[in-house]
């Protein structure tokens, strides 16, 4: 056969690019379950990492049953919207943020354990240097002190930016204040080097300066929207 | 090539040893070095990223070869595109639903095994025209020789950049407080590169043969 023919080259194109497609699709519907199954638990596992509660990917959801008592949706007002559970772990932050500040879904995650007491968690998401980074910030119940914090990216670059999701950027975050002496919302601002005696600020990852000026955009733009929330039903 | 050639004949294993020194992919044919300055800030993505170039270049080498004699030559380069990022997918979706945390470790290394050289430059130079199993082995063999250099320099960048070691300290607090400092431009792209420089000198001055005039 006449391999460098015309025709044979475009028959040659045509049904290996419809075998690749069939071979590819397949492989999607078939896994698309188990991977949506491992995202769902991957988020639980991050709002538990929040509250330092370690879990692994076998036991997340019961721990997140135990532990997250309650799941609300509030607006940008500080109104409470729905308090159902699971349609508040189903809000999804990146149609959130597209929305006006006034119509965006805000959940919020409540977490209770009798040695820890109550915390709320919240979740964030903004832009890194190459994807999209998130993050939940769990609060303790002055509404003004960061108790803990995760972080997680995309695909930020490994050694640099990727830094975000290391314990060692993260620990840093607890006992951080949101608002200022006079309770003037303040989010918390990047800083070089210093931040360890200040509790409005946080560190940057050395060669990550995109990622970690997309981190505090992210802090000022999703805990913003809670302010009024935060403020109110002290 | 005859039938009875055994699978390991000295020139079988030259295909896995030549790229480990002399025909290195990344020191000699200076093949994959976008790759080799974006995952060597620390050992372990370094790794990784060796084990899945070597999974998709091994499979890519012996699919392209068993097809060789099909693949119309005006569009092979093509055809090899396809196959290399039909693997890609194919590996990073089943690591997505049965070993998630693998998957996310490899996240942003799936776009750069497409665009690595070395693969693209092993289909054509190799593969399309030898048989499955020297180019089973010379995807293994050139995916080790990168690996090798990725980890000799992730190994120096992540030891005196961030002063651990596969994510462990090994440098003794004792050094610090005596006041010596991570050297943060390790970390950065240009340092793998520097590196990388350095590693191509040695080779050469040791191995005269490999000066070009």
């Amino acid at each position: 056969m006449n391999t460098q023919s015309n025709t044979y080259t475009f028959l040659y194109a045509a049904i290996m690019v419809v075998i690749v497609a069939a071979v590819l699709s397949f492989t999607s519907l078939t896994l698309k379950g188990r991977q949506n199954m491992n995202k769902e638990i991957e988020k639980k596992q991050d709002i538990l990492k929040a509250v330092n509660v370690a879990s692994t990917p076998d036991n997340a959801v019961e721990l997140y049953d135990k532990y997250i008592v309650e799941a609300i949706i509030v607006n940008s007002e500080g109104e409470v919207k729905s308090n159902d559970k699971a349609e508040t772990f189903k809000v999804d932050l990146k149609n959130e943020n597209k929305k006006d500040l006034s119509e965006r879904n805000l959940p919020v995650f409540i977490f209770n354990d009798t040695k820890v007491g109550k915390k709320l968690i919240i979740p964030v998401r903004g832009k890194g240097m190459w994807g999209p980074v998130w993050g939940f910030i769990s609060m303790e119940p002055d509404r003004k002190t960061i108790f803990g914090a995760t972080f997680d990216h995309q695909g930020e670059t490994p050694g640099l930016g990727a830094e975000i999701s290391k314990a060692e950027f993260q620990k840093p975050f607890t006992g951080k204040q949101i608002f200022d002496e006079s309770g003037v919302f303040t989010s918390l601002k990047l800083v070089k080097g210093t931040a360890s005696n200040n509790p409005h600020a946080f560190d940057a990852v050395s060669g990550g300066t995109v990622t970690s000026k997309g981190l505090e955009a992210m802090l000022q733009d999703n805990l913003s929207s809670y302010e009024k929330f935060l403020k109110s039903s002290k | 090539m005859s039938d009875k050639e055994p699978l390991f004949s000295a020139k079988n294993r030259k295909l896995l040893t030549n790229p480990l020194g002399s025909d290195n992919p990344i020191t000699i044919q200076v093949l994959g070095i976008c790759s080799a300055l974006a995952v060597t800030a620390k050992l372990e993505p370094a790794v990784v990223m060796t084990i899945s170039v070597m999974a998709v270049l091994a499979l890519a080498n012996v699919i392209v070869s068993l097809l060789r004699n099909t693949i119309p030559s005006r569009i092979r380069i093509i055809v090899q595109l396809v196959i290399v990022a039909a693997l890609v997918i194919l590996v990073d979706q089943i690591l997505k639903a049965y070993a998630y945390d693998v998957s996310k470790q490899l996240s942003v290394f799936v776009g750069l095994i497409i665009t690595n050289c070395i693969i693209m430059g092993r289909l054509e130079a190799f593969a399309l025209g030898n048989r499955p199993w020297p180019a089973f082995l010379d995807g293994i063999g050139n995916a080790a020789g990168y690996g090798i250099i990725l980890v000799i320099v992730a190994f120096f960048r992540e030891l005196l950049g961030s002063g651990t070691l596969y994510g462990f300290n090994v440098i003794p607090q004792a050094f610090y407080d005596m006041g010596y400092q991570n050297n943060g431009l390790m970390i950065l792209p240009p340092m793998a590169l520097v590196t990388v420089g350095i590693i191509i000198w040695v080779q050469r001055s040791r191995n005269k043969a490999l000066i070009e005039s």
